[in-house]
């Protein structure tokens, strides 16, 4: 959405962070139509329960953490502390690609106790909502990427631009954060 | 360039530069950049204009190619004791001869003529031709922007409808035959290659290019929406707009809310079909052999493609309806009735519409009392319905009306939306449904209201706004003649298949030679065959004159012929990137000022009068 400078009016808010709140609304209705689907599934019987693996609790501790630290990275790049900016930009990242990997021990976890993605669609269902939103964060993680590379080549320099870019980060970061919560409390409680 | 344009300066160029808004836009260095040889100018524009045109003209070889699909499972409908060999030429191996070398239409291929027919026309057609050329056309230059909030996303919208157009066009070649399992792609028939041969390759693709197009309709709806709430001119406030901005307002929202859960009802098919998983496959035995898929639900499907499918249809219709109000407005000269009834209701409608899915299911063995709940709130909906009627009838009355090609199809659009909505009465009662569904009645029922409709609406617009596009007229008498041909012929289709769905005679069905019941019914359909040809080639009518004036349609003389008040009027008859040349008119009043006192319009970019202004204090 580079064509912000564009408009004629004020309205307060970024037309690209607007644009984004959109794309959130359309990711959250696909994770809802999944979670329908799941619910509607089980109503219907022949339903294997089985524990979650112990990894999907252990990324949701690293997830959340990666979202403080990006929100604390956010603060220090607006107070111009150059230093720990970068070192919890950079922490952040680790974080997520740490999320990916410890969602992939989950699914080998749960292949190893038997569930399989072929078998019970109980199971089906969580492979394929988990590994749909591991997407997301890969995603998150190209943009995220981009940053890092940025934090190396680019002065620090809090322009109005790098300010938004960095703002739909956070923003995009917290709700592919709240959006794992929110899916791991479904499987443990639904 | 903006000095040479306005050399001579009319009364709305003056407007404009007394309270126009000055963005420096032309002073920008990267104000003008996206236009600048042959290949970002016609090709990869990111100027809304140009997208509008490529998703117009996209939209009619699609609208042309469906038209063609239907006649051929037309003539077999009503001709199935004919000898089809003449169509060998085109069709090939799917004309089969028989020993006494007369052909007939292969059962497959008819299938997937049937499945593609539906597919081009609700998605390629009435959804990407429909709100695509007019969300762009209209959204920047009534709403008083230099361009949409994104002209990249914007250009990408365009060409992954593009991309998914190729691989649906592609799939009708296989050798295997396109997708023929029906447009709502229901598993099994899409889940299991085996199922049929349209169901291997031809699925596949199928569903590669309904992905591709649900990205199109993401990155353009958000960039609507954006537009539409962002970068509204000074004083256009949302009680200020043209309906059709509400309109398509609304639409971009339900595509943003419902296709990504279609997204996930495929995501789940493709594992199905590719990965083994059983999330809508159970116990199934193909050819004496048990499959390993346990435990699936097809039903699921069914909800997750209709939460989709149902609010589809008002992606569709609602432009139409907000074309349908402008073009009735300035074409009756006469202030739209009940503007914010008008308004009400489309909201109301969208709201709806993700209440409804399930009436698509009654007999699919949901619950009874479920069904009762899907019953009244698809009822309700013909509230708002009927207050838009109302208030399009009412706008009509006593108007000095313009009996032009786009003001005769938005009538006709009216009466086409009363005659199919009545339908929808009867089909959503879960009780008469037991009888009427998937039979000729449901077939003509959304033809009439979403097909037949739908088309008067995109008419109504490619009439009234096609100066604004090319700086030219279509020819009024080709236009009048497609009009009238199209109306009674559209009727003459589609009226007979209600009394067919009432006696009961299925949908989709290939022949009808071993039901004794429905014999007697072979005119009626040799009838129904006929009309649809006679109403195809006055659709070419229609191709021809678009082409046509292009080129040598009537030259459009001065900026605002059908004295409008938007805003798309005020721009230039060459409108160039950036829309206005100078600076950005400013908005003063809502879009319906006709026939004020002595006026015959008061354009938006005009301020309060003084007793206007006493007025408003007054009230």
């Amino acid at each position: 959405m580079e064509n912000t400078e564009n408009r004629s009016y004020d309205r307060g808010l970024e037309p690209a962070v607007f644009g984004l709140w959109l794309g959130i609304g359309s990711i959250a209705m696909m994770f809802a139509a999944f979670t329908s689907a799941y619910i509607v599934r089980q109503g219907q019987g022949n339903w294997l329960e089985f524990r979650l693996p112990e990894w999907f609790f252990i990324s949701t501790l690293i997830i959340l953490l990666s979202s403080l630290t990006i929100h604390l990275s956010y603060k220090h790049f607006l107070n111009g502390n150059t230093r720990q900016y970068k070192q919890l930009y950079l922490i952040t990242f680790i974080l997520g690609l740490g999320f990916v990997v410890t969602q992939y021990l989950g699914w080998t976890a749960m292949h190893q106790g038997g569930v399989e993605l072929t078998g019970n669609p109980s199971g089906s269902f969580v492979y394929v909502i988990s590994g749909v939103h591991a997407l997301h964060v890969l995603g998150g993680l190209a943009a995220l990427a981009v940053g890092v590379l940025q934090l190396f080549v680019l002065p620090h320099v809090v322009s109005r631009k790098r300010k938004t870019r960095f703002k739909m980060m956070v923003q995009y970061w917290h709700f592919v954060d709240i959006l794992w919560i929110y899916l791991v409390l479904f499987f443990m409680f639904q | 360039m903006a000095q040479t344009q306005v050399a001579v300066k009319d009364a709305t160029d003056q407007l404009i530069e007394k309270y126009g808004f000055d963005d420096h836009f032309h002073d920008h260095h990267d104000g003008d950049k996206y236009q600048t040889n042959f290949i970002t100018h016609y090709i990869f524009s990111m100027d809304h204009k140009m997208i509008a045109k490529q998703f117009l003209t996209t939209g009619i070889f699609w609208a042309i190619i469906g038209g063609l699909l239907s006649l051929i499972f037309r003539l077999q409908l009503g001709f199935p004791e004919e000898n089809m060999a003449w169509l060998k030429p085109f069709l090939g191996k799917w004309v089969v001869l028989n020993d006494a070398g007369i052909g007939s239409i292969s059962p497959e291929f008819y299938y997937a003529m049937v499945t593609m027919h539906g597919t081009i026309l609700v998605f390629f057609v009435l959804t990407a031709g429909l709100s695509g050329t007019f969300a762009n056309l209209l959204i920047p230059l009534q709403i008083g922007a230099r361009d949409m909030a994104s002209p990249f996303l914007n250009m990408l919208s365009y060409w992954f409808f593009f991309l998914a157009g190729l691989v649906l066009f592609f799939s009708l070649f296989l050798s295997t035959g396109a997708f023929s399992g029906g447009w709502v792609a229901y598993p099994p028939l899409s889940a299991l290659p085996q199922a049929s041969s349209g169901s291997g390759a031809g699925m596949t693709m199928w569903l590669l290019s309904l992905t591709l197009f649900v990205v199109s309709v993401l990155l353009g709806g958000i960039n609507y929406v954006t537009t539409i709430l962002n970068l509204r001119t000074r004083g256009l406030s949302m009680w200020r707009l043209p309906l059709t901005i509400w309109a398509l307002l609304v639409t971009a929202i339900l595509g943003l809310l419902s296709f990504p859960v279609l997204v996930s009802g495929f995501l789940l098919l493709f594992f199905d079909r590719s990965v083994g998983t059983s999330f809508y496959l159970s116990e199934i035995f193909i050819g004496g052999q048990a499959l390993d898929h346990v435990g699936g639900s097809p039903i699921l499907y069914q909800h997750l493609f209709w939460f989709l499918g149902h609010p589809e249809v008002y992606i569709i219709i609602l432009p139409a309806m907000g074309i349908v109000s402008e073009v009735l407005a300035i074409h009756s000269r006469k202030p739209i009735f009940g503007y914010k009834a008008m308004v009400f209701s489309i909201l109301a409608i969208g709201f709806l519409s993700f209440l409804v899915w399930a009436h698509h299911m009654f007999v699919s063995g949901i619950n009874p009392y479920m069904a009762m709940i899907f019953v009244l709130f698809t009822l309700i909906i013909a509230v708002p319905s009927a207050v838009k009627v109302f208030n399009w009838l009412a706008t009509l009355y006593g108007g000095s009306i313009r009996f032009n090609s786009a003001n005769l199809y938005a009538i006709g659009f009216v009466s086409m939306f009363i005659s199919g909505g009545l339908t929808g009465i009867f089909l959503g009662n879960s009780a008469i449904d037991i009888q009427l569904h998937d039979t000729y009645f449901v077939v003509a029922h959304f033809h009439i209201v979403m097909g037949v409709a739908a088309f008067f609406g995109m008419f109504a617009g490619v009439y009234h706004w096609y100066p604004k596009m090319y700086g030219r007229f279509m020819n009024e008498f080709l236009g009048k003649i497609h009009f009238w041909v199209t109306l009674v012929g559209a009727y003459l289709i589609f009226w007979p298949m209600h009394y067919l769905g009432i006696a009961g005679v299925p949908r989709r069905y290939y022949s009808f030679d071993s039901f004794e019941t429905f014999s007697h019914f072979s005119g009626m359909n040799q009838f129904i065959t006929v009309s649809a040809i006679l109403v195809f080639v006055a659709q070419l009518v229609f191709v021809i004159n678009f082409f046509y004036s292009i080129w040598y349609g009537k030259k459009m003389k001065v900026k605002n012929p059908y004295g409008a008040t938007s805003l798309e009027w005020t721009t230039p008859i060459k409108t160039g990137h950036g829309n206005w040349p100078g600076k950005i008119p400013t908005v003063h009043r809502w879009a319906y000022d006709y026939s004020k006192g002595d006026r015959d319009f008061i354009p938006q970019i005009e301020p309060l009068s003084e007793e206007e202004k006493e007025n408003m204090a007054s009230h």
